[in-house]
């Protein structure tokens, strides 16, 4: 238990100090799940979207394997896009391997199915009341964008947050692609194992105490978001 | 988070706004940062601006990165974080430093994956040196490994004759003993050795494959009070954690020899080859040997790495 103390007060003067390393490590992790939420949301809401409102054949399987997407073992993902962009890979030219880029793609993959999923379900839900609703205001196609997004907000913040949450917990994928380089790839999460096999069990606990802290600090802002945002439908206000 | 609460519905409509803005601040901020990586891998891959336009050859004179694929061994000891950032200082180029076992290491060699290997196996380097698969070989440094157990030395590894006698003796006991199981540097020794012994512990009741690191090998052994091979940085960094004592050490087998070389740029014309002659030079110039030979000195009052360039 004594550990445990040491290493609450060693996270909060690595805090404090303001760590020039640790602060690398968690601006990155910080930039991937940007850059990954920022992707996954461009290609996963017009795809949800799609298999939300559209009935069409195979929408039934391709929703099944969305489903079975939010699923997918990061370990596996990190192999595949590693064996895709090593120098003899198909995209080995790129030279993305043991970059952030690779890592974005790998971190991609694994949001992307739990965005999609997440608003098919959604819209499929509301489907029946959203339809007639959408066609008979005579509604622009971006005011009926924007209605259903309104309308399935929750989902689409629970989505973010779960996105989120499965860029800063994995490790596997960010291992395997990034390669936990210093200063270009090392995430938190890579860094914490980096710290346990280096036998410094201290401070690999205080970057798990920032690393709880900055996850904390993301979903309550994404809470509150969710909050104004409730509000808001019940003022049943305009677009204003 | 009730004052939180509470603080929402008093700003009302401005909060929402402002919460709104708040989002997309966090993402555009974000996303304003997310060119950074960019710029750096730009920086640093020196081509992936015009990537389609590139040729092999031509990526290669531009490129400055140098992809090091070494054992977990000099990571974990920090000897890397001393020595990366002075070559990186000395040499217009950016080492990216993939920490894996000797395997996997001489593995990404073979596939033309890395510029550079420093790994720890001379029998299974030395195949790929006769193969014309890596060129510019050298000896850089020296550690020893140790073979560490229950402080009481149930199995009496101490006391025997030699090193063959010793492993023969672990595996007519009923001491567990723990292998790597990675193929790593240490565990490639640790077969040779129990090949040496003319033992066989393959699925034997007493024998247990952790497939993790040293250190994680190291606590492992330590729980089940069991023997284990590891080398000497890596006992030393973990020893305050573990109830586990040197039993035998010094034999002649157990010297870890640690080798450079590159890979060569004649069978893969894709690798930086200028970068890895020059990260081979570095670590084998006397400035480097010196600092290897002083790295560790102040934390464990010993050295964990002994310079032996040729």
């Amino acid at each position: 238990m004594d550990l445990i103390g040491i290493a609450l007060r060693e996270a909060w003067g690595l805090v404090r100090s303001g760590d020039a390393e640790l602060w690398e490590i968690v601006a990155l992790s910080l930039r991937l799940a940007g850059w990954t939420m920022g992707l996954t949301l461009l290609l996963g809401l017009p795809a949800g979207l799609f298999l939300g409102f559209g009935r069409f054949p195979g929408r039934r399987p391709l929703l099944f394997l969305a489903h079975v997407g939010m699923g997918l073992p990061p370990t596996v993902v990190g192999l595949w896009v590693a064996l895709l962009f090593w120098r003899s890979g198909p995209l080995g030219e790129l030279r993305w391997i043991y970059t952030p880029r690779a890592m974005v793609v790998a971190e991609v993959i694994l949001t992307l199915p739990i965005v999609v999923a997440l608003v098919a379900t959604a819209i499929e839900s509301r489907r029946a009341k959203l339809l007639p609703l959408l066609l008979s205001l005579g509604a622009t196609p971006l005011q009926m964008l924007w209605l259903t997004l309104r309308e399935i907000r929750l989902s689409l913040l629970t989505a973010v947050m779960a996105g989120f949450g499965r860029v800063f917990s994995e490790v596997g994928a960010a291992m395997m692609v990034g390669g936990n380089i210093k200063g270009e790839t090392r995430t938190m999460t890579t860094a914490i194992v980096l710290e346990v096999s280096k036998g410094q069990f201290d401070r690999a606990l205080a970057l798990s105490f920032v690393l709880l802290g900055v996850s904390l600090a993301i979903t309550l802002l994404l809470t509150a978001v969710q909050r104004a945002g409730g509000g808001e439908g019940e003022g049943g206000g305009g677009m204003g | 988070m009730f004052l939180a609460q509470r603080l929402f519905r008093r700003r009302g409509r401005a909060f929402r706004h402002t919460a709104g803005v708040a989002l997309l601040a966090l993402f555009m901020g974000l996303s304003g940062c997310g060119a950074r990586p960019d710029q750096g891998a730009d920086a640093t891959a020196g081509t992936t601006g015009a990537p389609e336009e590139a040729k092999p050859d031509a990526l290669a004179a531009g490129v400055t990165d140098v992809i090091l694929a070494t054992t977990t061994s000099t990571q974990d000891s920090g000897l890397l974080d001393v020595l990366i950032p002075r070559f990186e200082q000395s040499a217009p180029y950016r080492v990216k430093t993939v920490a894996v076992g000797t395997g996997q290491a001489l593995k990404m060699g073979e596939q033309g994956e890395a510029d550079v290997l420093l790994t720890h196996a001379p029998e299974a380097e030395k195949p790929l040196v006769e193969a014309g698969v890596v060129t510019n070989y050298h000896r850089v440094m020296y550690n020893d490994f140790i073979l560490v157990g229950p402080p009481d030395d149930p199995a009496g590894v101490g006391r025997a004759d030699d090193l063959a006698a010793a492993f023969r003796a672990i595996a007519g006991g009923k001491t567990p003993f723990v292998s790597r199981g990675d193929d790593s540097g240490t565990h490639k020794k640790e077969l040779a050795l129990w090949k040496g012994a003319g033992i066989d512990p393959h699925g034997a009741d007493w024998y247990i494959e952790s497939g993790t690191g040293m250190g994680q090998t190291l606590l492992i052994a330590s729980e089940k009070g069991a023997y284990t091979l590891t080398d000497r940085g890596t006992y030393l960094a973990y020893r305050d954690k573990l109830h586990l004592a040197v039993v035998r050490e010094k034999d002649p087998e157990l010297l870890n020899v640690y080798h450079v070389m590159q890979v060569n740029p004649e069978r893969f014309p894709q690798v930086n080859a200028k970068g890895a002659a020059a990260f081979v030079q570095f670590l084998i110039a006397p400035e480097t040997q010196a600092l290897i030979g002083d790295f560790g000195k102040d934390r464990f009052g010993e050295p964990l790495f002994f310079p032996d360039a040729d």
